[in-house]
């Protein structure tokens, strides 16, 4: 009988390069950026890493479609590395391979990845790219904020919001964002806005706005993680485990059965449920000191609020404006600034959220830092919202 | 035995650009001399094919029986392609069709009519259509119009009863556009007038009459599509002096071409009684000149959708969109119109009914109906392995379930418009939506469906074609 993956790796050393416009570096000078700052906090040898995952998500930035540009960039000593990609949810799937890696007692030590360089491929925007032989005949030649502006549409028809309403709940995601990312010398956008800002911007997709929609960034992360035994022969007293990983993916029921209104996002909360057995929270709202979601569009963030049962159905806007989800309410989300604000280089975006969230969990947060929380969720979408790739990870401090 | 027309389809794009707008544009080069009216003109995903396709499904909805099609223009998207066969898979014929593509002159639809009229005994949809590019600035950009006709040819003559017809063969060069060539280069008019109009049609309309015993006065309706002056004289000088002239919507469409002249006798059909002679003239290197006689089905009431079309117009007065979607300018459409946008032929060929047709599938276990059919049931209380019985989406009328405005993604019509639509009955589609203004669609809005053009692969000369919604207007 399956046991779940709760408590059975703990991570050791987490690096993130700076998100943004680095103009500068290259794919492998990102990577070398995110590791050498894992490594450090690790307090290993690079030669201790036994197997490797790479998350790439866009393969056309002179990274290619293998292992090799991890295993090239670190110079790794030509241990297996595997590369993966799953949408957006690719770093979340890189770490998902190393630390199953761990768990299985193959390897001790490993590493997952995750990078985008984004801003090479010349795009205001995620590039475009062919969808398919078969897709390319018949589906909407969409943009991401076109695909997930749907959400807003159908989730205002659903509650009986008028889109204006919906609108400036949508804009308070966006301004605490950016009141986060301030404090955070990594983040890709670190300046404040206001509501009227977001609200008075130019359209890009109806009825997300530019203030609706995230940063495209430049960037890195990665994760080595072991076992809490080796954990603990490395000197780490307290450490951060991993209490759940799950992945769902559609299986087409969104886009083609009645089943679904397009106002939610059924892949997060099948899920959410999963994760939450997994890591054995009775009430997540009440359990977990922060989250990370994936705000690709501010819209994204409200409708996950209610698919993690965060707050009741129709209720996220309202949260939302009363500041449940602000650095100092009750759920403190996006404590770093989000895919919004941080940025969103794709296959690094999942390893970003789980770079804030253990951050947090051992108080080196700085000014950010939100006191002393002891569980965190990160959740991606990737796709679009009616066929997707939904990843939750929940991640705990073990004190000893 | 009876020959004729049992059924006739009419489809107008719905822009209407004002001629004085592009007089407007125009006035520091050209004095503006009484531009009147508006001309019809198409989407940019619109061609004589999409157009056909619009005006054979009104032509099929009361008699869907036919054994082949015919597909007459000048304006034929494929030179080396069978267009009618792309026609006929879109219609949701069977394969077992003969079609054909017919074109090289203005006369193509009333010969191919007269051919079908005089010939086998099978029932055919004939279909005339025209999106002709003209110069910016010419005198054809502000007379032409983009529309197409189509109709059912056979043994029912409900509509009109074919009685005779008389063509001539006149190397007459009125106006021409050479292979390679984008534009026609047009003569003079009045040596068109008194040279063509003035004697080889006065004298095919004679020929015709006295060959099917018919008094020049008892012809009721006249069929030219050519200037009022010029169809005027014509009246005169062959001696019809009971006939009135068919209306010929140069204030409202402009001409269509191929099509004109089955535009104007759908008009001509819409007011006759039962029983009253109609003369169709095809004008080009020639002439063809029919006799009809209204069906039982005239009752000086409208008998095609010719109103419909007429109404579902909007003015325009953007004279750049209207050169932008006619190819006749180029904008910068930046980075995101660079998508290589190659067409996999083996993979289109294995959904060519699915993608032509826009063919669903109807589960054989559950009976959920999807698309695009797959081997496993998307149903998620299903999910069976089991065949799914196609079922053509076309004429299901859907709902939106979620949609967008989308200024960012590339589209020649900006927004982008698209989204999540259910059909009713079942059925649901992520799918493009065409000929909706910003503003327009709200979730739960009543949509139809229409064939335009997908995208255009610019690299390989190529542009394919697939289904969109639009707003189902009352």
């Amino acid at each position: 009988m399956a046991t779940g993956i709760r408590d059975k790796v703990a991570i050791v050393g987490m690096g993130c390069s700076r998100f943004g416009e680095r103009w500068d570096q290259g794919p492998d000078d990102l990577m070398v950026e995110a590791f050498g700052e894992a490594l450090k906090d690790a307090g290993i040898e690079r030669d201790r890493i036994e197997a490797a995952w790479l998350g790439v998500f866009y393969q056309e930035q002179s990274t290619s479609k293998s292992g090799l540009p991890l295993s090239m960039a670190l110079r790794l000593p030509n241990i297996p590395v595997t590369r993966v990609e799953n949408l957006c949810a690719t770093g979340t799937e890189a770490l998902r391979g190393a630390v199953y890696a761990v768990a299985s007692g193959a390897v001790d030590i490993a590493l997952a990845m995750g990078v985008e360089k984004l801003k090479d491929t010349g795009f205001g925007g995620l590039p475009e790219r062919p969808k398919g032989t078969f897709e390319d005949l018949w589906q909407p030649g969409f943009t991401p904020p076109g695909a997930f502006a749907q959400l807003g549409a159908a989730y205002a028809a659903r509650h009986g919001l008028s889109i204006d309403e919906l609108r400036r709940a949508m804009a308070h995601v966006s301004v605490k964002s950016h009141a986060n990312a301030v404090d955070n010398p990594k983040a890709h956008l670190r300046n404040r806005i206001t509501t009227d800002q977001v609200l008075n911007a130019p359209m890009v997709a109806f009825p997300l706005g530019v203030f609706d929609c995230c940063g495209v960034s430049d960037g890195a992360a990665c994760a080595i993680v072991t076992t809490p035994e080796i954990a603990a022969s490395l000197g780490k007293r307290d450490h951060v485990s991993v209490k759940a990983l799950q992945l769902a993916p559609s299986n087409g029921a969104e886009m083609g059965h009645a089943s679904w209104d397009g106002s939610y996002t059924p892949t997060t909360r099948l899920a959410a449920e999963r994760a939450y057995r997994e890591a054995g929270l009775s009430d997540p709202s009440r359990q977990l000191g922060l989250i990370e979601v994936h705000d690709c569009f501010s819209v994204t963030e409200l409708v996950v609020m209610e698919d993690l049962g965060l707050s009741a159905p129709g209720r996220a806007p309202a949260d939302i404006l009363d500041g449940r989800y602000d650095r100092d309410g009750a759920i403190p989300c996006q404590t770093d600034g989000g895919l919004k604000c941080f940025g969103h280089p794709v296959g690094a975006s999942g390893l970003r959220m789980a770079y804030e969230i253990y951050t947090q969990l051992l108080g080196r947060a700085g000014v950010r830092q939100i006191g002393a929380p002891t569980l965190g969720l990160s959740h991606n979408l990737g796709g679009i919202p009616n066929r997707n790739v939904a990843s939750i990870a929940i991640f705990g401090l073990n004190q000893f | 035995m009876t020959r004729g027309l049992s059924s006739l389809g009419v489809y107008l794009p719905r822009r209407r650009l004002a001629r004085k707008a592009i007089a407007d544009a125009l006035a520091w080069r050209t004095q503006a001399v009484g531009a009147r009216g508006e001309r019809a003109y198409g989407n940019w995903d619109e061609d004589a094919l999409t157009m056909a396709v619009e005006a054979g499904r009104q032509a099929l909805l009361t008699h869907a029986k036919v054994s082949s099609v015919v597909f007459a223009s000048t304006t034929h998207p494929f030179l080396d392609r069978s267009n009618a066969g792309l026609l006929a898979e879109a219609l949701g014929l069977p394969a077992a069709l003969s079609t054909q593509d017919v074109g090289g002159s203005q006369r193509a639809a009333t010969s191919a009519l007269r051919t079908l009229l005089e010939g086998q005994a099978c029932a055919t949809l004939l279909v005339a259509s025209d999106r002709r590019s003209t110069k910016p600035g010419s005198t054809q950009e502000s007379s032409y119009g983009d529309g197409a006709v189509a109709a059912v040819v056979g043994e029912e003559a409900n509509l009109a009863e074919y009685l005779g017809g008389h063509s001539e063969n006149i190397d007459f060069v009125d106006h021409y556009r050479s292979a390679g060539h984008d534009h026609d280069y047009a003569l003079e008019e009045r040596w068109v007038r008194t040279e063509a109009w003035g004697v080889f049609v006065r004298r095919a309309i004679e020929v015709l009459l006295t060959r099917i015993g018919l008094a020049p006065t008892d012809v009721a309706r006249v069929v030219i599509a050519a200037p009022r002056a010029v169809a005027d004289s014509v009246l005169r000088t062959a001696g019809l002096s009971n006939a009135t002239l068919a209306e010929g919507f140069y204030d409202r469409v402009g001409d269509t071409g191929v099509a004109h002249p089955l535009l104007m006798l759908a008009g001509a059909l819409d007011g006759v009684s039962a029983g009253e002679v109609i003369l169709l003239i095809g004008f080009g290197q020639g002439v063809d000149a029919l006799a009809f006689r209204a069906g039982v089905d005239c009752r000086g009431q409208p008998v095609t959708d010719l109103a419909t079309a007429l109404a579902s117009g909007v003015t325009d007065h953007a004279y750049v969109r209207f050169l932008s979607h006619a190819g006749a300018l180029e904008l910068d459409w930046g980075m995101r119109s660079e998508r290589d946008a190659r067409t996999a032929h083996s993979a289109h060929y294995r959904k060519h009914i699915v993608l032509n047709g826009f063919t669903g599938g109807r589960c054989t276990v559950c009976g959920t109906v999807q698309f695009p059919p797959a081997p496993a049931c998307v149903n998620p209380e299903c999910r069976a392995f089991a065949p799914q019985t196609p079922i053509r989406l076309v004429d299901i009328p859907a709902k939106a379930k979620t949609y967008t405005e989308d200024w960012l993604a590339y589209s020649p019509a900006p927004p982008l418009v698209y989204g999540n639509v259910a059909f009713d009955g079942g059925g649901n589609a992520f799918i493009e939506f065409t000929d909706v203004d910003p503003g327009e669609v709200s979730v739960g809005a009543p949509l139809r469906f229409v064939f335009r053009i997908k995208d255009v692969d610019r690299a390989r000369g190529f542009h394919r074609y697939f289904w969109k919604a639009t707003l189902r207007r009352s």
